[in-house]
C-alpha cells in the first residue's frame, strides 16, 4: 500500500506516494529524478550514497523514505549555489581528488557535514570523517587534501 | 524485501499495540535491520519505527546519579552528550566505534543490544557501568541487568510484543576508571575480533573496591570474566597482584569459536593482552604507579 510522503528535498517541498519498502536512495533516485546520489554496496559500507539528513551525514540506503516525513534532505544536487561550485567541490576538482566520480557525491557531503561544524579539522578530523566513504580510485591522499585546502579557503585564507 | 507495513506510533503503548499485530519489529536506527530485511536474515510485515516517541530517544540524568539512555537514541547524540562525554568516556569512545559517522548519526545504542551481535561494541562498557536493561511489553514493565538479556548469536529474552525503551547507566563513584579495547584487523569499519571492557573502583585504601570485566567477540553472547573479576577484588594492583594473573584469568574465561575471521586460540590470546591492557589504562586514569616488568 503506498503512502503519502512530504518532506523537504534542496530546500523545496515535496509530496510524494511511496511504498514503506522504499529507501530514502530509492525515493531521490527513482522517484524525485536526483540521480547524483549512487547506489555502491546498498548497506551502509561504502557511503556513496551520502546525503545530509538535517544537516547530518546520512547512508540513503539505510533509510526508509518514509522516515524522513517532515524532515531536510540535500543531495548532491543541492550543494552548488546558482551554478557555481562549493569550495569542497572545485577544491577536489583542482586537487585531482576525484577520479571515476562515483564516490565524489558521497565525499563531498560527508566533508560538508565535517566543515560545516569544524571549520579547522586536523588531518585525523578530516580521515575520520571520510572513514563511511570507500574510493578506489585516488587513494585518498588527494581528497584529504582537497578538503583541508577547501576548510582553509572558507576560513577565508 | 517483503511487503510490509510502516507505522511510526507516538507513544510505548501505541508501539506495543503495534508490535502485538503480526510479524512485527521495531526499527530504531535501521543500519543492521535494513540490509537483513533486504537479504532475508530477517522478516516482518509491520515496521514499528520508535523514533517519532520522544522518551526513546531522549537521555537523562537519574536522580540516583546515573543516566538513563533511550533505546532508539543515536551514536552520535550519546557520544556528544555532556554527562557522558564526561562521566561515561568509555560509552562515548564505544559509540564512535560503530561503523562510521554515517552509521553513527543513525545506529542506536539500542539497536547494537537488541540485535545481539557477539561483537556489539557499545555492550561491554555498558555491562562494565551496570547497565540494565528497560523494558516495556504488553504484560507490563520490567528490567534484567543488561548480561541476562542475551540468549544467544542475534537472540534476545524479549518477547515478541515487548520493546527495550531505555539503558540505565549506574551512578559513577570516586576512583572509578573505565575503558574499553578492542582488536580490529583493520583500523576503521571493522568488526571486533576481540573486544574488552575493564573497569576498576578503588577503595580509600586503594585496594580494588569493584572490577568488571566484558567481553566481546569471544563467545555466543558478550559475557563477564568472572574469574578475573573474582581475582582482582580486595587486592591492590600495584602490589597484590600481577597484570598477568588477571589476563590469563580473563583468558580462561573466554569462550571463544573459530571462524573465518580468527582463531580461538587467538582470540584467547587478544583476551589477555587486552584486558592487561585495560588495566594498565585504568590504573593510569586513577594514578596508580604499576610495575610493568
Amino acid at each position: 500500500m503506498k503512502m503519502l510522503l512530504s518532506c523537504r528535498i534542496n530546500a523545496e517541498e515535496h509530496a510524494v506516494l511511496v511504498d514503506p519498502r522504499d529507501t530514502l536512495l530509492e525515493l531521490l533516485r527513482e522517484r524525485i529524478g536526483l540521480t547524483g546520489s549512487k547506489e555502491g554496496c546498498g548497506n551502509g559500507n561504502c557511503g556513496s550514497c551520502t546525503v545530509l539528513l538535517d544537516g547530518a551525514p546520512v547512508n540513503a540506503c539505510l533509510v526508509l523514505a518514509l522516515e524522513v516525513a517532515g524532515r531536510d534532505v540535500v543531495t548532491i544536487e543541492g550543494v552548488a549555489r546558482a551554478g557555481e561550485l562549493h569550495p569542497i567541490q572545485s577544491a577536489l576538482v583542482e586537487a585531482g581528488g576525484t577520479q571515476c566520480g562515483f564516490c565524489t557525491p558521497g565525499i563531498v557531503l560527508a566533508a560538508k557535514a565535517l566543515l560545516d561544524a569544524n571549520s579547522a579539522p586536523s588531518e585525523d578530523d578530516i580521515r575520520q570523517a571520510i572513514a563511511g566513504n570507500l574510493c578506489r580510485c585516488t587513494g585518498y591522499g588527494k581528497i584529504v587534501d582537497a578538503i583541508a585546502t577547501a576548510a582553509k579557503h572558507l576560513r577565508g585564507g | 524485501m517483503r511487503n510490509f507495513i510502516y507505522v511510526a506510533p507516538p507513544s510505548i503503548e501505541d508501539a506495543i499495540g503495534e508490535l502485538r499485530r503480526g510479524e512485527a519489529r521495531p526499527l530504531a536506527g535501521g543500519t543492521d535491520l535494513l540490509p537483513q530485511l533486504r537479504e532475508g536474515r530477517r522478516n516482518a510485515d509491520r515496521i514499528v519505527d520508535l523514533k517519532r516517541i520522544p522518551d526513546l530517544s531522549a537521555i537523562r540524568p537519574l536522580p540516583e546519579g546515573g543516566v538513563a539512555i533511550g533505546a532508539a537514541a543515536s551514536a552520535t547524540s550519546v557520544a556528544r552528550h555532556a554527562v557522558i562525554a564526561a562521566r561515561y568516556p568509555a560509552i562515548a569512545a564505544s559509540a564512535r566505534l560503530l561503523g562510521s559517522v554515517q552509521v553513527q548519526n543513525r545506529a542506536s545504542l539500542g539497536g547494537n543490544v537488541c540485535n545481539a551481535a557477539p561483537s556489539a561494541d557499545v555492550v561491554p562498557a555498558l555491562i562494565c557501568h551496570e547497565a540494565y536493561a528497560h523494558i516495556a511489553g504488553a504484560s507490563g514493565r520490567r528490567r534484567t541487568p543488561l548480561e541476562n538479556l542475551f540468549a544467544g548469536p542475534g537472540r534476545t529474552v524479549l518477547q515478541a510484543d515487548e520493546v527495550l525503551t531505555a539503558l540505565s547507566l549506574a551512578a559513577v563513584r570516586q576512583r572509578s576508571a573505565t575503558t574499553y579495547l578492542r582488536f580490529t584487523p583493520r583500523r576503521e569499519m571493522d568488526i571486533a575480533i576481540a573486544g574488552v571492557a575493564v573497569r576498576i573502583d578503588l577503595a580509600e585504601d586503594r585496594s580494588i573496591a569493584l572490577a568488571r570485566i566484558a567481553l566481546a567477540s569471544v563467545g555466543p553472547t558478550p559475557l563477564r570474566a568472572m574469574s578475573a573479576e573474582g581475582l582482582l577484588l580486595g587486592n591492590r594492583l600495584d602490589r597484590d597482584l600481577s597484570l598477568a594473573a588477571a589476563g590469563a584469568a580473563a583468558n580462561d574465561d573466554a569462550q571463544p569459536i573459530s571462524d573465518t575471521r580468527a582463531s580461538a586460540d587467538y582470540r584467547r590470546s587478544l583476551v589477555e593482552v587486552l584486558t592487561r591492557r585495560g588495566l594498565v589504562a585504568c590504573a593510569r586514569t586513577l594514578d596508580m604507579v604499576l610495575d610493568l616488568t
